[in-house]
Parts: C-alpha cells; structure tokens; sequence
C-alpha cells in the first residue's frame, strides 16, 4: 500500500481549545477514503489541513512523506483539490470558471457538453457540484478532497454524484470524502473515524 | 503658480477681521441648538458643550501655531504636517481595528499619498513650497486620504470576511492570495475613490467647497477662487488613488499569510 497522507499526532486549535488532538490517520494511494464522525468532531478541519487552507497547531502533516509545509503551498494545492459542501461558482461562463479543456472534462463528471456557454450562477445545485468537480480536475490533480460533496444536494441528484466520485477513485485519483453519512461512508474503499473530544459545554462550537 | 493669501477684488468682502467678541457673539447659535435639543429632549447638550469647546481650544491653538510658523519658522512645516499624518493615520487604524498593522497600513497609505501629491504640486510649480501653501493643502490632502484609507480598508476586511467561502474555493484552485483577493481589492478601491469622484463631479452645482468660500470670503475675485479649488480638487482625486492603491495592497499582504492562506480570524471554525 502506497501512502498519500499521514497525520502524525496532529491537534489543531479553534477559539474554544482544540477541535481535533492526538489525531494519527493514514490515507492510502489508492482509492477512496471516507473520513467520518459526528458533527463538530473535526473532520472539515482536517481535511482543510491536506491542502493548507489550515495549519496544525501540532504534529505533523505528511504528503508522501513529506511535511506539506515543506512544498511550495501553490503547487500543493493543484496538486491535492478539494471541494467544499456548497458549490461555488464564479462569475460568467461555465467555461470561464472551467477552463480551455471544458466540454472533455464537462463529460467527465456527466455533464452536457453543451453547459458551456451557460452562466455558471444559473446551473443547479447538482450541475454547479459537478462543475465544481470539473474546474478542480482540469488542474490535474493527483488527490480530490471532498467535503460532504452531496450535503447541498437532493436525493435524486445525490446518487450521481456518488457513483462519479467512486468513478473518479477508480480512475486513479486518491479521493478523500468527509461524510457524516455512514451509508455514504459505505462507498469507500477505507474509513478513518474522527471521535469527538470531550467538551466542558456541548455546542459550543457550533457557528 | 497660484497667489496664494494675496488679492483683493470687487464685492463687499467681510467688513473687517473678525474679533474674539465676534466669536462669542455666534455662540449665540450654539445656545439655540442648545435650546433645541433640550426641548427635543435629544440629549445631546452636553456633546454640543464639549464640541464647542473643543473646537475653540484647538482652533486658538492651531491659529497661534501657524501664525508662529508662517512667521519665520518655516521649517517647522514638516513637524506640522507630520503631526497631522500622525493623527490621521491613528484615526484611520482605529476604524479598521480588525486589519492587523493597521496602524501601520494607514500610516504608509496617508503619508505617501501626502507626499506625492505635494510633491508633484511643488516639483511642477503649481504652489509655492512654503508653510502657507504646504500645510492647508497638506491638511486637505490628508483628510481625504484618511477617509480613503479608513473606507478601504474596513471595505476590504469586512468583504473577505463575507466571502470567505468563495474566496478559500479560489486558493484551492492554486490561485495566490493576491489573485484570490483581486475581484474584492478591486471594489474596495472603487469604493475609497468613488466619493472623491462624485464630489469632483458636482462641485459647484451642489456645494462651493472649502477653499474657494474661504478665498471668496477673504475678498478673492471668484475667478481666482475656482482656480485654486480645481487644482485641489484634482490633487484631492490623485492623493485618493495614491492612498487607496497602498491601502488596498498592504491590507490584502495582512489579511493573508505568507502561505497564501486567510489569517485565522477571517477562516470559518468548521466543525
């Protein structure tokens, strides 16, 4: 087994004391790995770690080895993706927001070609998730890090967006997937549970 | 070059110096406001009194100050006009408390946009480099600039902040912090240079500014007066942009870090 990601004794800091601590994981190469827990147990920040949106407070993050710090911080975020739970899209075309590869890569994540010369703001929220999934792909990358990827979406729309990121895993991509949904959890090829630190109050860190 | 503090022209200009007991004697409107907020039942007698005070201690203090400097002792211009930089630049960092360094972004912003545009009004010989031209022009200079400074950067902060989640989508697209923040930096200098614009636009129709009252007010021929006001209004328009440009840019360097990501206080605390 190739490793991609390693956590190694990592805590990390909010404004209430620590939200993940003493956290050790490993994500694999190869496939797709589901990272679960309840709510508030950290799992949006960790995943925020493999592409330094966040820093550790402690410990360690290492992509193939090595620390993610040690990487020029650009070329690690092509690199590792990651798409958040709401689609974002950003002003103008989908083509605009996608890229010169837009109708191939528009096939890719099973959308009509023709979506291009839309305004990316009046897709629907299924269509802009897979947009989103397009625009992240069109930078090659080697990792997708997916934060509850159908938490936005309806049922009917939900089961197309998990058949394509298990398509996407299969292509070779690591997908890492945040999920609170044990079924969808089901789907991966490895889980890494998140537990829930113990609290002084409960909810206060919901916001 | 622009005459500045000579002319008399036509018209019937102030009868004469205005004295101390004139000065009282229009205390007389301070009292009806006065009246007035006490009948309202407003409450606001006891800022009116600190207001006119204030105002008569730092004006009196400031008149004798500049007539010290104006008399023979020109080189203390720079002291005043740093003061002035000082105090503004403070000001202005006080709005934006959130921006870290903000006393120092406004500080760069407020004191280059003063320094070039005085020193392009004095490298091009439109006023003379003396205290009488330096200092109220400098003042002018640097309260439009304060204000551009304030407006950027609390625009740009409070916009990041609302942004965030779309602004966190663009670093993960490998863009830089300065690319990620561009559609934001750009409304944030539109709406510190705006104001200016506008005024620019409507002065005359709407409101005889500052310095051509006080010419006009002093018995100036008006055609002299607007002269001296264009070329403030213009070097108003330049110093904004100079302030709103540095402002703009050093906020953007302070809400990221060096590794291109929001600083903490602008990142969501997910769960």
């Amino acid at each position: 087994m190739t490793v991609r990601f390693e956590f190694r004794d990592v805590r990390v800091d909010g404004d209430d004391g620590p939200i993940v601590k003493g956290f050790f994981a490993v994500v694999p190469a190869e496939g797709l790995t589901a990272i679960v827990g309840p709510s508030g147990a950290g799992k949006t920040t960790l995943l925020r770690l493999l592409n330094r949106l966040d820093d550790p407070d402690e410990g360690v993050v290492l992509f193939e080895g090595r620390d993610v710090r040690d990487y020029d911080v650009l070329e690690l975020r092509r690199r590792v993706q990651s798409v958040g739970q709401v689609p974002v899209t950003f002003p103008g075309t989908v083509r605009d927001n996608v890229g010169a590869d837009t109708p191939a890569l528009l096939e890719r994540v099973g959308l009509n070609p023709a979506l291009a010369s839309r305004e990316a703001d009046r897709l629907s929220v299924g269509e802009a998730q897979r947009m989103a999934l397009a625009r992240s792909l069109a930078l090659r990358p080697d990792v997708l890090a997916l934060d509850e990827p159908t938490s936005a979406l309806d049922t009917s729309s939900k089961g197309g967006i998990e058949r394509l990121i298990r398509e996407l895993a299969d292509s070779g991509l690591t997908v890492v997937m945040v999920t609170h949904d044990p079924r969808q959890a089901e789907l991966a090829d490895q889980v890494v549970e998140v537990r829930p630190l113990p609290r002084p109050e409960p909810g206060i860190d919901d916001r | 070059m622009i005459a500045i503090g000579a002319v008399t022209a036509g018209g019937a200009p102030l009868s004469g110096p205005i004295s101390f007991g004139d000065v009282a004697l229009s205390l007389v409107l301070v009292a009806v406001a006065v009246v007035v907020s006490r009948w309202q039942r407003v409450g606001l007698e006891k800022d009116m009194a600190v207001a006119t005070f204030r105002s008569f201690a730092q004006l009196v203090a400031v008149g004798y100050i500049l007539d010290y400097i104006f008399k023979g002792h020109g080189a203390l211009t720079i002291v005043a006009v740093a003061v002035m930089v000082g105090t503004a630049s403070l000001t202005s960092a006080g709005r934006a408390r959130r921006v870290p360094g903000s006393k120092l972004v406004a500080a760069a912003a407020i004191s280059v946009a003063t320094a070039g545009t005085l020193g392009v009004l004095a490298a091009l010989r439109i006023v003379p480099v003396s205290a009488r031209a330096i200092i109220p022009l400098g003042s002018m200079i640097i309260t439009a600039a304060m204000n551009t400074t304030s407006l950027v950067m609390t625009r740009l902060h409070d916009d990041l902040a609302a942004s965030r989640r779309e602004v966190e989508a663009r670093l993960s697209l490998a863009q830089s912090s300065r690319q990620a923040a561009l559609p934001w930096l750009r409304a944030s200098l539109r709406s510190g240079m705006i104001p200016t614009i506008d005024q620019t636009k409507v002065v005359g129709l709407v409101a005889l500014p500052g310095a051509m009252t006080g010419m006009i007010l002093a018995g100036a021929s008006p055609i002299l007066a607007i002269r001296l006001q264009l070329v403030v209004m213009y070097m108003l328009l330049g110093g904004n942009a100079f302030a709103a440009l540095i402002a703009g840019q050093l906020t953007v360097r302070r809400l990221f870090t060096p590794s291109h990501q929001l600083i903490k206080s602008l990142r969501r605390t997910p769960g």
